[in-house]
């Protein structure tokens, strides 16, 4: 390996000797597409027709106007194909498959859009796909499931463990630790082992070039705080990666508060005394464990933050202080939902209204002349059973008793 | 000391065996009774693996005995009394087997620490390259503990070299791709990639991943100077019971 993709002492490549071959592949082919300048041009291609990149940043007026202080924008990330800032990182680590003649991907997901990501990835170029999801995933994500299966996928619920996202990601590394030669694992945030962390920020780094040139062309200067939920930090870094060198603006990094730091039932792992440096799932970083080094169960509303680990470039930023971090209850978060879809008619994933709940704490101590950013990184209507869940919703809930009944008759 | 102890061995045997068990399954009582009878049976050294909640390079059988230890509470101080208690007991060279994380939290320097205090005589960590291993290596090193090292299928020989100057001990060879537990094809094809493990390094070999019945014992026979019995005595041990070790054992040389 070329180097080893460490941040400040955070990240690193702990790879079973088995797989060092494989990474040493990823790492060059990867160096050479960065290297290449058609590289860039083709996949801002490839998104701008298949997916709907550039995506707008929309000015939230309603709230804005309700919160009375700065104005308010959205970068729209929901509006990707497949409904989330996931499809950044799957069209282009596709390219990347292709250059290295590869004919089978694999992925874990939490809540699925990744998943739905990489199964719809894979029907566009031609690839067999595997999804590794925990079973307690694929419960609650059944929409997805049927997806993922429908873009000829296979969905294999992982049952050790946790039964959640980190033992998925363990079971796509036995997968490809027995068929690397051929398949490539499509790792759906920006942390594993070198150069994971690097190369789905370098993809994602889209959201922020975008943010950047929209801002600085319809308002003349940037935000002055910019938030972003964070599971595995992919969408955080990638709109913070358009603003890192301009001081001015502040980064807010929001993760899941779950029921509350106190409780223990969260996934807050850059912000509370839960976690602290360990190494798993081959890079070092904060991980949510024990004294002795295991692993902890995680909580959120979110599927897609529920996470026992963090981005080692988060936690290198988090060191550096030029990324502060905040946490929003399950709580909070649905009530930032509903404000959201009420006062903007635009429905975040749970995932990223995390970052509208944190954005709308802070509002009212911010002046009218302050800009603020909040990426909404997914769509929460097409998690529609999740959603009216976590809204308690009754009409749905006698909807769905109907729907079952009529399967049942 | 421990490449000297192995090699004395091989003047006797034409090949060592080294067993495995994971620490606290079914429970420590049983553990220290498959110790006994692996032991009685003639193994010439065995692995002791503390179980770790996320252990990757692990099939579903290592795995499912990890999370079930854990479950019943086995913590790392406990594994690390019970290394100590059969050491002292048995006369054949005890190695630890975790990831790395499980070092990391003790404490490196501590975790070699105890385990000259405890007489383990060295540590099997798949998930530790040694470009990662500087301060695993210098506290191994400073507490006279071997670090054990793997060799795998898609290792060249340039880094087969490089790996085996940082190990010590023996170099443990993968015999196939993917995780313990499953099939190898014991074939002709292992004769190159043994071939190569061998010029890269004058430390014993060992060999492991699908090692399960006296044929692959017989096929190892020669070129290996150990072999690596890991998920069948689990395996063995969950469908007959702990008794079933010693026989099993003794039927494989």
């Amino acid at each position: 390996m070329l180097n080893r993709g460490y941040y400040d002492g955070f990240g690193g490549a702990y790879l079973p000797e088995i797989l060092v071959a494989t990474f040493d592949e990823l790492e060059k082919v990867f160096l050479e597409a960065k290297n290449d300048p058609d590289f860039w041009q083709n996949y801002e291609n490839l998104m701008s027709t298949y997916s709907c990149r550039p995506t707008p940043i929309t000015f939230a007026e309603n709230l804005s106007r309700y919160f009375g202080g700065p104005r308010i924008y959205i970068k729209r990330e929901d509006l990707n194909h497949t409904g989330a800032h996931k499809a950044n990182n799957v069209m282009g680590q596709g390219l990347l498959v292709k250059r290295m003649n590869k004919t089978r991907v694999i992925a874990e997901t939490g809540a699925g859009q990744h998943g739905v990501a990489t199964a719809t990835m894979a029907a566009k170029f031609g690839f067999d796909c595997t999804i590794y999801m925990g079973e307690v995933d694929v419960e609650r994500q059944r929409p997805n499931v049927f997806w993922m299966e429908r873009l000829g996928a296979e969905v294999i619920p992982v049952k050790e463990g946790t039964r959640i996202l980190k033992d998925a990601i363990n079971e796509a590394f036995r997968d490809w630790v027995t068929h690397m030669d051929t398949t490539h694992y499509v790792l759906g945030t920006a942390c594993g082992p070198h150069p994971f962390p690097e190369m789905v920020t370098y993809f994602q780094s889209i959201i922020g070039k975008e943010a950047r040139k929209q801002m600085m062309e319809s308002q003349g200067r940037l935000p002055t705080r910019i938030y972003a939920c964070v599971g595995g930090g992919s969408n955080a870094l990638g709109i913070f990666s358009g603003f890192l060198h301009d001081p001015a603006v502040e980064l807010v990094g929001v993760e899941a508060g779950g029921k509350g730091l106190d409780t223990g039932e969260h996934a807050s792992r850059l912000c509370s005394e839960d976690a602290a440096v360990g190494v798993a799932q081959g890079y070092k970083t904060y991980f949510l464990q024990n004294h002795e080094g295991q692993m902890k169960e995680t909580h959120s509303i979110a599927a897609g933050l529920d996470y026992v680990g963090v981005s080692p470039i988060l936690s290198h930023l988090k060191e550096t202080g030029r990324v502060r971090f905040e946490a929003a209850t399950d709580d909070e978060v649905v009530a930032a939902t509903a404000l959201t879809i009420r006062k903007e008619g635009v429905i975040p994933a749970l995932e990223s209204a995390h970052a509208f709940a944190q954005a709308f704490r802070e509002a009212s101590k911010l002046s009218h002349d302050d800009i603020i950013l909040i990426n909404q990184s997914g769509r929460g209507d097409k998690d529609i059973f999740t959603v009216a869940d976590a809204f308690n919703d009754p009409k749905w809930q006698q909807f769905i008793i109907e729907k079952a009944k009529k399967y049942h008759a | 000391m421990l490449e000297k102890y192995l090699k004395n061995r091989l003047k006797e045997k034409k090949i060592l065996l080294m067993t495995h068990i994971v620490l606290g399954y079914p429970s420590f009582e049983e553990g220290f009774q498959i110790v006994e009878s692996m032991v009685e049976a003639g193994v010439d050294l065995m692995e002791l693996q503390i179980p770790f909640s996320e252990p990757i390079a692990d099939g579903p059988v290592i795995l499912r005995a990890n999370q079930s230890a854990l479950a019943n509470g086995v913590t790392v101080k406990k594994c690390l009394e019970f290394a100590g208690d059969v050491a002292k007991k048995f006369p054949i060279p005890f190695l630890v087997m975790t990831y790395y994380n499980i070092l990391f939290q003790y404490g490196l320097d501590r975790f070699a620490g105890v385990m000259a205090k405890n007489d383990i005589k060295g540590a099997i960590v798949p998930d530790l390259p040694p470009e990662e291993g500087k301060e695993y290596l210098d506290a191994m090193a400073g507490h006279d503990r071997c670090p054990i090292f793997i060799f795998s299928p898609t290792t060249p020989l340039e880094r087969m070299k490089y790996i085996a100057s940082h190990g010590n001990g023996f170099i443990y060879c993968v015999a196939r791709k993917g995780v313990t537990g499953a099939d190898t094809d014991f074939s002709s094809d292992l004769h190159s990639y043994l071939a190569r493990c061998r010029q890269a390094t004058n430390l014993p070999l060992a060999l492991g991943f699908g090692v399960k019945d006296k044929n692959d014992i017989d096929f190892l026979t020669g070129q290996v100077d150990i072999a690596v019995i890991g998920t069948q005595t689990i395996r063995l041990v969950e469908k007959e019971g702990v008794g079933s070790v010693g026989p099993f054992i003794s039927g494989l040389r």
